[in-house]
């Protein structure tokens, strides 16, 4: 029997680029799907022997979409390295504050930008209008929310990091500035107008999911296991935290376990196909250990959030499944909206806390060989590790990026979907091929890429038979 | 004769991939000089809200590098485009301005400094001579230019 190949790269409106490959045979049924991830995992030999103090500032230059998470993250190891185990109050919630201004940018962006073309117009219309242009024309007010949430974002960015790029806020032990009450007052100005926006956004979310649940239940869904950081007392805490992982019906695999601690909880497998690294949790092992992070996994995991709307909304988002882990893939959407809310209820709360204005900025300790730092990123849990020697070089790195922990959940995401939408279709439509990339969107994968030179983003779709020959190739620039 | 009162200068690219870095390194060498008028931003990619910055200026000008423009740099107008591809990882300036004109009623005049690049590596922080030369003779373009103010003829060269 014949099999013939489909990839689709780079999958349009993902940050970065990657490509995916079906695989079928001659009546078009789905024999295999894979989703290819290029990463990039140079950059961990690249800051060997760089002196430990510029690696906040290092690692902004991983990725073009989340430089802010790359930066504290590595500002939490750093602060292990420096011997400081609690920063001065303003210290934290200054970071706390640029923390929460790039989740909601985040979560905005992706949204409005990305998704909401396909949730608008839907997964099969035309994808000249089925892109943030097409929302602009026809709900142009949305367009314009999702682009000031966004600046919203990344001037609170600017004014807790010093700068959009580059940015040197976080320092080991502590932060470099705190925030006047000239910068805390622009932001005020604005708090209501997002609060509503935000509000509206996830009404938009969980509208939409509510009304089409029949049809998104099993669109690139199935059970997973579940990990994030999560508060001492349950809440969801998207800064600081302990590690717990549930299992697809809520039970505990394990719970507070501390962060440093990660290596003996999960492991990362390796394969022969794939450039990327495969966690798992070691006690469950490869096949049954994978598991979900990001906004879907955060709601389900925590036992509630410390704000009042966004603690309203995660309860009507568990009774869709009885309080039991929601495991449907397009509820991902519905989850970052509640994320999007929570952010701009912390941002509010941080910047009317009086400690925003301290001047302790900086911790001091006992310097360590070793430190490790944990983040719940916009699309999930970011993991830094380092050694360094006595020169202060570092000499070891180890990064777990959230877009690696749902590397199999993606793949079997595109298999399912693949499956579901693909197999015994004589043609494949652009639509077809969309339901791949909207099941991808949803987990809004960062790639791993920042490079962007004008003339290098074509999308190319390539049709090989079983013997790895190219039958048809498609290029859309 | 138009009055260019705003101007607007965004440099992007990832100075951690080699020569990618010549669109902040040229903001930088520009926002040094401190000419009246213009504003300089500087990021790892152009992205939506890149708009509503746009439309409060009278011109905009994007600065980055490319693997193939002619060299040392060529500077060109953007038209507003609608893309069926548009994504906010590759975000080009064309977007840029359709969505400053459709969401902000932007009026502003638009161009494109390609500075041209040889070696745009993962992970390497320095640029090649040769892009360092050709970014030597860009800002001495774009400050010329900056400070005559004379947008309504476009030189390529």
């Amino acid at each position: 029997m014949s099999t013939k190949r489909v990839i689709i790269e780079p999958v349009t409106r993902v940050e970065g680029h990657g490509k995916v490959s079906i695989l079928l045979d001659e009546n078009n049924k789905v024999t295999q799907a894979r989703f290819h991830i290029v990463e990039f995992r140079g950059f961990e030999r690249f800051i060997q022997g760089r002196p430990y103090w510029e690696v906040p500032v290092l690692v902004q230059r991983l990725c073009g979409i989340c430089p802010v998470s790359h930066h504290l993250a590595a500002a939490k190891a750093m602060d292990k390295i420096v011997g400081v185990d609690i920063l001065p109050p303003t210290a934290e919630k200054m970071r706390r504050l640029m923390h929460y201004g790039q989740m909601f940018q985040s979560h905005a962006l992706h949204f409005f930008h990305l998704s909401s073309p396909d949730l608008l117009f839907g997964f099969d219309a035309d994808p000249m209008i089925r892109n943030v242009i097409g929302v602009a024309k026809k709900y142009p007010d949305l367009a314009v929310q999702g682009v000031m949430m966004r600046k919203y974002g990344q001037e609170i960015i600017k004014a807790t990091a010093g700068k959009k790029i580059h940015g040197t806020g976080a320092i080991p032990g502590g932060i470099n500035k705190n925030l006047s009450i000239e910068e805390r007052d622009v932001f005020l100005k604005d708090i209501d107008q997002m609060y509503k926006w935000a509000r509206g956004a996830l009404k938009i979310a969980k509208d939409y999911t509510v009304a089409n649940l029949e049809k998104l239940k099993p669109f690139g869904s199935f059970d997973s296991n579940h990990l994030s950081l999560i508060r001492k007392d349950g809440a969801m805490d998207l800064y600081h935290g302990n590690l717990r992982a549930i299992t697809a019906d809520g039970k505990k695999i394990f719970d507070q376990v501390d962060y440093s601690k990660y290596l003996d909880y999960i492991m990362e497998e390796v394969k022969s196909w794939s450039y990327m690294k495969w966690p798992f949790i070691k006690s469950l092992g490869p096949e049954k250990g994978w598991y979900r992070v990001g906004p879907l996994a955060r709601v389900n995991t925590c036992d509630f959030i410390d704000t009042p709307e966004a603690e309203a909304a995660r309860k009507e988002f568990m009774a869709v499944t009885n309080g039991k882990p929601n495991n449907i893939t397009m509820a991902f959407h519905w989850a970052r909206m509640i994320e999007l809310l929570h952010s701009i209820e912390k941002i509010n709360e941080l910047l009317n806390d009086k400690d925003l204005q301290g001047t302790d900025l900086v911790a001091k300790g006992q310097r360590r060989d070793e430190g490790v730092g944990l983040i719940e990123a916009p699309r999930g849990t970011l993991f830094h590790h380092y050694k360094i020697n006595e020169n202060d070089q570092i000499v070891m790195a180890n990064l777990i990026v959230s877009t690696t922990h749902n590397n199999e959940p993606m793949n079997m995401a595109v298999r399912k979907v693949a499956a579901d939408h693909i197999s015994g279709a004589p043609k494949i439509t652009e639509g077809l091929l969309n339901h791949i990339e909207v099941a991808i969107r949803a987990y809004d994968p960062c790639l791993s890429c920042a490079t962007h030179a004008m003339g290098k983003m074509p999308l190319k779709v390539t049709l090989y038979d079983y013997q790895g020959n190219a039958i048809e190739t498609k290029t859309k620039d | 004769m138009a009055k260019f009162n705003k101007i607007l200068l965004i440099g992007f690219g990832n100075p951690a991939c080699g020569d990618d870095g010549l669109g902040p390194a040229l903001a930088e060498m520009i926002e040094a000089r401190n000419l009246p008028g213009v504003t300089v931003d500087c990021d790892y990619q152009l992205t939506v809200e890149d708009s509503n910055q746009a439309a409060q200026n009278d011109v905009v000008i994007f600065a980055d590098a490319s693997v193939n423009c002619r060299e040392p740099f060529s500077f060109e107008p953007v038209i507003a485009k609608e893309s069926e591809s548009f994504s906010s990882h590759s975000v080009e300036p064309c977007e840029v301005m359709a969505l400053a004109e459709k969401l902000f009623n932007s009026k502003a005049k638009a161009y494109i400094l390609c500075i041209r690049g040889y070696d745009f590596e993962q992970f390497k922080e320095n640029m090649t001579e040769k892009a360092k030369s050709n970014l030597v003779k860009a800002v001495a373009f774009i400050e010329n230019l900056l400070k005559t103010k004379n947008f309504n003829i476009v030189s390529c060269d």
